[in-house]
């Protein structure tokens, strides 16, 4: 009996003094949460946002546009020209090693150009590559690519979810093996992969001097926590130093309590209204009247004050105003509930009508655009679908009028926004000719004053004809220990190399 | 009893075919899965691509023909989701769930037992309220409510323990208690209903009389007869907790079977969701028919049947 008691109390003293695995400064690890399992770490095969970090820590482009400035400066491409206005000729970066020890050369930007643009090896999200057609060497450290049609957004491509893959060792692991060990270039190495749990990164000590800069951090280590309120519990004992996508309400008390940093930043993701102006649905939205009566019913200014805030703002143009060829000199509609009932009197409808009304996340702001139009008549039946169901039915052209929000890819250019959704594709619900021609000229030219000329007048017409109603950017929080020194950017892209202990 | 095992097994395999055909049935009616894999923002061009990769194009009879043909041989595929074989990711979740619902039972078994026992032996008093406080909480505390105050108290205010993960035996501390807790109330209570019932009858009345000391009275005689129903009760509650459960699995951030599973089906990944669910109606089947045997050592009578 004695024995036991003894060997219970000494469990017991184990559990009360062993240090729980704090990670932070004095260790040089910073531990981080996601929210999302990560499908797979390969970034040419998942599509979250979460894949997107690891994507820039890990491996690099042959381009980078500078998150501050805007501009693009090179990469593992030290310089590059358009031989014509389908062909790019770079120039590579010599002495830069992947993880694994093999060179850099031509040889690698071939291949992965190669096998991520033929459709047959399925990369998950094709924009990011269908335009180009393929990679020639022209020497260990020239390369050209080639597209399929003239794509000024190509460099910009080419800076974001282009990265550059080792031939050899992708062509033996393929996508599967390289999500469980990935082997990059970039200022941190994959220690560990647990699928969807557990990311561990390490320093890469032997980084080349690149517009990136060398990482602070030793080591980064990432869980997925997938309820916020664990990951605030986690913040608080220590157990983690980093979380990120923190809901306002939380991140206000966070903030108050001034026991941590708390930073917000604006995200590329706009919100906004999609109304069936081409008549797939039979709705009264084919009427302009009553699309502006929407656009005026609407006090999008409130919604952002009281239930987005941060640094949302509201929106007035079907593009995040930071795009290139993005503009708000277009034909915006203020909050005026009494000019909305006009205008539904004046297109037949005074008593106002009833619409199925359609949405998949962010149900509280869809309520509140709900009870707005409620208010000068327009019944919206809010119906919520998981975001396939009503992408399916939207594609079949079934949806009237819904609440939606697009992220552009963190694609600084309108053509990632705008365009994907004017040009006659299956979600397009107004088929505009005049706006799809205009959007080509757009998505195609050289000349950038023509480009965003071109923008200019599509965006113009869409706001003029009410096809959509955008209401408003999003924003992230960030709330991080006092030990850490970070600078979210405006694209909630999180950058680990740019972290540091303070 | 031969014959009896094997009409057991093969009325198994019959409810397992039937729940995953019709699985496969309603994960297709619930959206076109090649959309929900090409995830937000993915245009016509990405969902075509990925349709014809995953050959969703074909007939919905056709694919399940072909799981149900490549899962006979022992093989469950790809996850659509992770790009990583079913058996290996189900594998691994598995492990957590496993020691999780292991330990969750024996908590509630450990606890709910002896409760239930001292509440019959003296019906009414305060031992037997308590018992009664305690199983009405049980039931009425959502879990993720109460898994966030042990968080609270015990990883946040004292420090004692880490509020989420899985790095160290520390980490299944709470996420025991609270499923345990959650499964404890019904043990209790049937424990309570047997033993009262069995304390009444005439052979435990002959059992005092020829001298048997109180202990013995209560353990070997009434209760051996008493726990007869709460054998078959904890046998559902242990398939339910190897079937894992989603609300201490995503509040603990385990990363266990139950959770894998619920995620699953939001991204209509579609072998991973089929090989749980075959794995989950084993479980039941396995917990059932062991529970039988078990019984049938507890009460001769059953052997017989």
């Amino acid at each position: 009996m004695k024995s036991v008691l003894t060997s219970s109390a000494a469990l017991l003293a184990l559990v009360l003094t062993t240090p729980l695995a704090y990670a932070d400064k004095a260790n040089d690890t910073l531990d981080v949460a996601f929210t999302k399992e990560l499908e797979n770490v390969d970034s040419y095969f998942n599509s979250s946002r979460e894949g997107v970090v690891l994507q820039r820590a890990v491996w690099d482009g042959l381009i980078y546009r500078d998150p501050k400035t805007g501009d693009y400066v090179g990469n593992l491409a030290t310089e590059w020209k358009w031989i014509d206005d389908k062909t790019l000729e770079l120039k590579l970066r010599k002495g830069v090693k992947f993880h694994n020890g093999a060179d850099f050369t031509a040889d690698d930007v071939v291949a992965t150009v190669n096998f991520v643009s033929d459709i047959k090896n399925g990369v998950k999200t094709q924009r990011n590559v269908d335009w180009m057609k393929g990679a020639e060497k022209v020497d260990d450290y020239t390369v050209r690519i080639m597209l399929k049609a003239p794509f000024p957004a190509a460099i910009e491509y080419l800076a974001g979810p282009v990265s550059i893959y080792p031939k050899e060792y992708y062509e033996k692991v393929g996508p599967s093996g390289m999500g469980l060990k990935p082997v990059g270039t970039g200022p941190y190495k994959v220690e560990s992969v647990d699928p969807g749990k557990h990311f561990v990164l390490v320093k890469n000590e032997d980084y080349f001097d690149g517009p990136k800069g060398k990482a602070k951090i030793g080591k980064i280590d990432i869980r997925t926590i997938p309820d916020v309120n664990t990951q605030l519990a986690d913040l608080f004992s220590g157990t983690l130093d980093f979380l990120w996508q923190v809901p306002a309400d939380q991140a206000e008390q966070m903030a108050q309590m001034g026991q941590f940093t708390v930073a917000n930043e604006s995200t590329m993701r706009i919100g906004y209204l999609t109304l069936d102006s081409a008549g797939r649905t039979k709705s009264p939205l084919t009427d302009l009247k009553v699309r502006q009566a929407i656009a005026y019913a609407i006090d999008r200014k409130a919604i952002v004050d009281t239930l987005l805030k941060g640094k949302s703002k509201v929106l007035h143009s079907t593009c995040f105003p930071s795009q290139f060829g993005c503009t708000e000199d277009v034909p915006q509609y203020s909050y005026d509930p009494e000019k909305a009932k006009e205008l539904l009197k004046e297109a037949g409808y005074p008593d106002g009508f009833s619409i199925e009304f359609t949405g998949y996340r962010d149900r509280l702001y869809a309520e509140a655009i709900a009870s707005y139009l409620q208010a000068v008549g327009i019944d919206a039946k809010l119906n919520m679908l998981q975001y396939s169901a009503l992408r399916e039915a939207n594609m079949k052209g079934e949806e009237p009028f819904t609440f939606q929000t697009w992220g552009s890819y963190s694609i600084s250019d309108a053509s990632a926004s705008v365009s994907q959704f004017f040009k006659f594709g299956s979600l397009d619900d107004n088929r505009d000719e005049k706006v799809r021609d205009w959007l080509d000229i757009a998505d195609t030219s050289i000349d950038p004053e023509k480009r965003k000329e071109y923008y200019k007048k599509a965006l113009t017409r869409i706001a003029e004809q009410v096809y959509w109603v955008p209401l408003f950017t999003y924003n992230t929080n960030y709330v991080f220990t006092k030990d850490v020194a970070y600078e979210p950017t405006p694209d909630e892209v999180l950058r680990f190399v740019d972290m540091s202990w303070k | 009893m031969l014959s009896f095992i094997a009409r057991r097994l093969g009325l198994a395999a019959l409810v397992a075919l039937t729940v995953s055909a019709l699985s496969f049935g309603l994960l297709f009616l619930s959206g076109d899965p090649a959309s929900a894999i090409a995830g937000e923002g993915a245009n016509d061009a990405d969902i075509a691509a990925i349709r014809s990769f995953y050959g969703f194009d074909r007939p919905v009879i056709v694919q399940y023909g072909d799981w149900l043909w490549s899962a006979l041989h022992g093989d469950f595929g790809q996850s659509y989701y992770f790009q990583l074989p079913v058996s290996s990711l189900i594998a691994d979740r598995l492990s957590v769930t496993m020691t999780l619902g292991v330990c969750g039972i024996v908590f509630a078994l450990a606890v709910a037992i002896p409760l239930g026992v001292a509440a019959a032996v003296r019906p009414n008093s305060i031992v037997d309220r308590l018992a009664l406080f305690l199983s009405v909480v049980g039931q009425a505390m959502p879990s993720f409510w109460f898994g966030l105050l042990l968080i609270v108290l015990f990883a946040v205010k004292l420090g004692w323990l880490p509020p989420s993960g899985t790095q160290s035996w520390t980490n299944f501390v709470m996420p025991t208690v609270v499923l345990g807790y959650y499964a404890m109330p019904a043990i209790m209570r049937l424990t309570r209903a047997g033993m009262l019932e069995v304390l009444g009858a005439d052979y435990i009345r002959t059992a005092r009389a020829k001298g048997a000391g109180e202990w013995r009275v209560l353990f070997k005689h009434a209760l051996r007869n008493a726990v007869i129903p709460v054998v078959s009760l904890a046998a559902v509650q242990m398939g339910f907790m190897l079937g894992g459960s989603i609300v201490v699995e995503s509040v603990f951030a385990l990363h266990g079977a139950g959770f894998l599973a619920w995620e699953s089906i939001g991204r209509n990944d579609l072998p991973t969701v089929q090989a749980l669910i075959l794995i989950f109606s084993m479980f039941y089947i396995v917990f059932t028919f062991l529970a039988d045997i078990l019984n049938a050592w507890l009460d001769p009578r059953m052997r017989t049947g």
